[in-house]
């Protein structure tokens, strides 16, 4: 029987019907929709949750990111959630018992300008202040960190220098939605795909449920996480949000040998380059400046990150583009996340993280199952709430997340 | 890449355009009667549908006239250009 193809292996996770009712309603089975249910069975010992999933399990902007992890944001409320990411990061593969290749290979942020400079050195300072690992390279350090990147002062932006994190890296970010998934699963969480939500249920003030094209599901409590599509699902319930939802494209060449050591990300130039496990360069940019839901991107925006990946790493001239594609990030005023409670009893907000969301899945699983247990935001999240654009303690990161918004 | 109609130059690529979001968002008629909510609304939350959108732009490259655009948000589709200030035209 040598023929015979290899028995197909367990499935990571149940496939249940849903049922009529659940303590606990995440919409959005992504990375952060995952990594709630998790930590709400893990640190709060609730189980009886669905997460629901329009399309595929992780097949959102789970599926679309550059898998960058890194935490040295410049405001201490944004460093503060991205740095308790990186240290969940770091022991989750041990806790979920399942490798997904989290590499902490260091992040450079060079500098072309000397406004760069001022900013990077700023930022080195402020991370090292709030406990996040931070150095500041000159461009001899940058060329013995990462030989391939051109450091030559004859180029029309040369590097000046670069902040380098060295805890930060890369995941693989299909393998951190299944690890989550299967670990939820085994808490008996019913992760349950094509299954739209189509609309709310309510009792007064209150959301007690959804509509969903696989009938009504109960809900002691409605937790969005849905990206880009978060505004079209509170449209629904009403409420009007600070959310832009815009195409974010990335690109992988061809497999090559490995040649890029770290992960290499400028603003200025702007482009953000690292090198995947199997071999492909790993390159996006900004976002399209307008808005957009059509999951694709304008082509002079790979055109630019392209001239700004060969300005920098002329040894690329020759490689490939193998695919791109784009996601579609929900962007704030302030380029800062909200985490949190609405006006509307027993909903619950997860939203506006922009280009920052893969790297803060854990962290922001962690706050929102917090919030959602207890109907009151982790420190962690207190900063990030929905109310900040009318007090006006906002959390501007603009610069700081080293991709133009 | 969007091929965008300017209402004085025509056909030009999106490049060489300026985005400027949700059209026809008027200052307050009377601001100083705002609470701090109707200001953030105002300040900070613009539509964001997926289907047809009334949006500005500015032909940045070109006239550097600024116009309006409806323009659906999944396909792209430029379904009308007209002038600032004119009223939003109604897409059947």
């Amino acid at each position: 029987m040598s023929h015979e193809l290899p028995e197909h292996p367990d499935w990571l996770w149940r496939t249940p019907d849903p049922k009529p009712a659940y303590d606990v309603v995440i919409v959005g089975a992504g990375g952060h929709g995952l990594a709630t249910a998790y930590y709400l069975a893990r640190n709060h010992g609730i189980t009886n949750v669905a997460v629901l999933e329009r399309g595929w399990l992780a097949g959102g902007n789970m599926a679309r990111n550059t898998t960058i992890i890194r935490s040295n944001y410049l405001c201490d409320a944004s460093a503060a959630i991205y740095e308790h990411a990186l240290k969940l990061w770091e022991t989750l593969p041990d806790e979920l018992e399942y490798d997904f290749l989290f590499s902490q290979r260091g992040v450079l942020n060079l500098a072309h300008t000397l406004q760069d400079v001022r900013e990077g050195t700023r930022r080195v300072n402020a991370n090292r202040l709030g406990g996040v690992d931070a150095e500041w390279l000159d461009p001899d350090e940058v060329r013995a960190f990462c030989p391939i990147v051109n450091t030559s002062p004859d180029v029309r932006h040369p590097v000046l220098g670069a902040t380098l994190q060295p805890r930060a890296g890369i995941a693989k970010h299909d393998h951190v939605a299944w690890a989550l998934a299967r670990k939820a699963d085994a808490y008996g969480v019913d992760l349950i795909q094509n299954c739209e939500v189509t609309g709310f249920v309510r009792d007064g003030d209150r959301v007690v449920g959804v509509e969903t094209t696989r009938g009504r599901i109960g809900a002691g409590q409605v937790a969005l996480a849905a990206a880009g599509h978060t505004s079209t699902l509170a449209d629904l319930l009403g409420l009007r949000l600070p959310l832009q939802s815009h195409p974010l494209q990335a690109l992988v060449s061809e497999l090559l040998q490995p040649v890029h050591p770290t992960v290499v990300m400028s603003n200025h130039v702007h482009v953000y380059v690292s090198q995947a496990h199997k071999g492909e360069l790993v390159m996006g940019a900004g976002i399209d400046s307008y808005n957009g839901y059509g999951q694709r991107g304008s082509f002079h925006q790979i055109e630019h990150q392209m001239a700004a990946a060969l300005e920098l790493f002329p040894i690329f001239a020759r490689a490939h583009v193998l695919r791109t594609w784009g996601g579609i990030v929900d962007v704030t005023p302030d380029a800062s996340p909200i985490i949190g409670t609405t006006p509307i009893d027993g909903l619950y907000l997860n939203c506006g993280w922009g280009t920052g969301g893969f790297k803060a899945t854990p962290a922001s699983g962690w706050v929102y199952a917090h919030t959602i247990a207890t109907g009151t935001p982790h420190p962690l999240n207190e900063p990030f709430a929905l109310e900040r654009f009318t007090t006006g303690a906002l959390i501007d990161e603009h610069g700081a997340a080293a991709v133009a918004h | 890449m969007l091929l965008i109609a300017c209402p004085w130059c025509g056909e030009r690529d999106e490049t060489e355009f300026h985005y400027g979001g949700q059209a026809h968002v008027a200052y307050p008629a009377d601001p100083e009667a705002l609470t701090d909510a109707e200001w953030a609304e105002y300040v900070f939350v613009r539509e964001n549908p997926k289907g047809p959108f009334a949006e500005r732009w500015s032909h940045a490259a070109g006239c550097r006239r600024w116009f309006n655009v409806i323009r659906h948000t999944v396909t792209h589709e430029i379904l009308a250009v007209y002038p600032a200030g004119r009223p939003e035209p109604v897409i059947a």
